[in-house]
């Protein structure tokens, strides 16, 4: 295609990952530019959660490379990731049950790189996460699941990184809310230029505030594009958009 | 009474220690007395071979414990869970074994002849012993409000809570596992320095793995992670066989049974969360905060 790989923000190539004799993920490549909001979508085990927690460094890579900012991190543990600015939104918000929202809040300041005061940095996120202000000294496990998501992207950001990795933050929630956390997202993107990977099932929110998006079955890339031609494929629709 | 004051003082010391890996870090220790029995030994060879006080020989015991619980926690924090209590349990042995049968450290015969401290020229003894005990302990517990405030508390609570999740933080699992066991072992160590001083005479029996299994059950009764449960616990576990003296004898089998007893019921303990203890003083503690 000619396409100039060299200095891609996020070059991930021939990614391979199996747990056991299952093997989850099978040659998948893709990239991001710096500034990008892309979507890997996929249906229930398509490999999805596999993909982005190897790029957190939460699952060992069995071949492949992945490249950020140029620096080979296929190999990198978790925290190291977390210092350079790759943070997770994982699966189901995870936050810590026990602790109240704002000292979840200041579990995300700790591997920071340039120490901001945590004051300023968790201040700016109120004002994105308003219910978060109201909700401070609330234990995180008396937060409804919408707002647990609030507060796990929130987490993610105080560090303020330069990659987020969003998995499936739309489970769970109302069509409502799913619409109001995506367009944080989208604010997020738009407006901070923050760099950011969605993996969603539901194809249809994701890909609307996307610019380009791949498509997974069953550990492999079938499809690939940019979101505008996914959302008008046939198969797209049939598949993930129920039409 | 005083005597058993004392003693009561010193463990907790040493049970305060345990909690910082236990109750903060979350990592399994069945070799607690080990560290102790270093603290202890360290002391009692200083003063004996080389005429140190109390007060000279502390940095150095502090730094020796800390610095042997450095070197036999950075293997042993990489494996499994379940192995770091067998591989706890295997350094409290070699430890063990390494006092009762090297001559340097006085071989079964243990060493003896270690003078009590000394105060401003003051020999203490009695009750100004208890007293100093008293204020080790106090700030011993004043580290640990310290620690549990900190970042660094938040850090460990975060790994002990999920690990996993904790590593996407930024925080490093090794190094906050390390961090606490080391400053678990050197606080061990300042109460083995004090038992060292207080009883005059130890040896390797002092320190063997049933007083690690000790040191637990006081810890799990009070409470892991909790401030003050290291002192409930071992207040309890400290006086109750002075009460029934038959108890004496059986003391291991009433850790082991109490231990089991309380992980399966309570295993937050007497003070952790939830706990009836709890929630009695609960209202209290909402003032102070
Ligand atoms: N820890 C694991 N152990 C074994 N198999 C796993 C594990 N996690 C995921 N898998 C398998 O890998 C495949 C991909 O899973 P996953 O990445 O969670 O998919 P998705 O997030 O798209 O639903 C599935 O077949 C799943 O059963
Ligand atoms: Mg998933």
């Amino acid at each position: 295609m000619g396409k100039e790989r060299d200095n891609m923000f996020l070059d991930v190539k021939g990614l391979s990952i199996s747990y056991g004799d299952i093997r989850a993920v099978q040659n998948v490549n893709f990239y991001m530019e710096k500034g990008e909001l892309i979507s890997i979508i996929g249906a229930n085990g398509a490999g999805k959660t596999t993909i982005i927690n190897s790029l957190m460094g939460l699952v060992p890579v069995q071949s492949g490379t992945i490249i950020f900012k140029g620096q080979d991190i296929t190999k990198m543990p978790a925290h190291k990731r977390a210092r350079i600015g790759i943070r997770i939104v994982p699966e189901r918000s995870r936050v810590f049950p026990r602790l109240t929202v704002y000292e979840n809040l200041l579990t995300g300041m700790y591997g920071m790189k340039n120490k901001v005061s945590p004051e300023k940095s968790i201040l700016q996120l109120y004002e994105i996460f308003p219910i978060l202000k109201e909700r401070k000294n609330q234990l995180a496990s008396t937060l409804s699941g919408g707002e647990q998501q609030q507060l796990a992207i929130a987490r993610a950001l105080v560090s303020e990184p330069e990659l987020l990795l969003v998995d499936e933050v739309s489970t769970g929630l109302m069509p409502k809310l799913t619409q109001e956390v995506f367009s944080v997202l989208e604010t997020l993107n738009k407006e901070h230029q923050l760099t950011i990977l969605l993996v969603e099932q539901n194809a249809f929110v994701s890909l609307e505030i996307s610019t380009r998006g791949y498509v997974l079955e069953t550990g492999q890339c079938v499809l690939e594009g940019p979101a505008t031609f996914l959302m008008d494929n046939t198969r797209i629709k049939e598949v993930y958009l129920g039409h | 009474m005083i005597t058993i004051g004392t003693l009561i003082a010193i463990q907790a010391i040493a049970v305060c220690g345990l909690n910082v890996i236990v109750g903060y870090a979350g990592q399994i220790s069945l070799g607690h007395a080990a560290f102790f029995g270093i603290g202890a030994y360290t002391a009692a060879l200083f003063a004996t071979k080389a005429g140190l006080s109390f007060w000279a020989s502390l940095p150095i015991v502090i730094a020796i414990s800390a610095l042997i619980g450095l070197l036999l926690g950075l293997p042993s924090i990489r494996v499994r869970e379940d192995f770091l209590a067998i591989t706890t349990i295997g350094i409290n042995f070699i430890v063990e074994a390494i006092f009762r049968y090297v001559p340097f450290f006085g071989g079964a015969l243990g060493i003896g002849g270690i003078p009590k401290i000394a105060f401003y020229g003051v020999r203490l003894k009695g009750i100004s012993f208890f007293i100093l005990c008293l204020v080790f302990l106090f700030l011993v517990i004043g580290l640990c409000y310290w620690l549990k405030k900190s970042w660094a508390s938040l850090a460990c609570y975060a790994i002990r809570e999920e690990e996993q999740a904790a590593s996407t933080l930024g925080i490093s699992p090794v190094k906050f596992k390390l961090l606490a066991f080391v400053i678990g072992t050197a606080i061990a160590g300042i109460g083995g320095s004090l038992y060292a001083h207080y009883m005059q005479f130890i040896s390797a029996g002092d320190f063997s793995f049933p007083i690690s299994v000790g040191f637990l059950s006081m810890l799990v009764l009070g409470g892991m992670g909790t401030l003050w449960g290291p002192v409930l616990g071992t207040l309890i576990l400290g006086i109750l066989p002075e009460i029934f003296r038959p108890l004496v004898d059986y003391r291991i089998l009433l850790y082991t049974i109490l231990l089991l007893i309380m992980i399966r019921f309570q295993p937050g303990g007497l003070l952790g969360e939830g706990s009836a203890m709890r929630r009695i003083f609960e209202p209290l503690l909402r003032v102070k905060r």
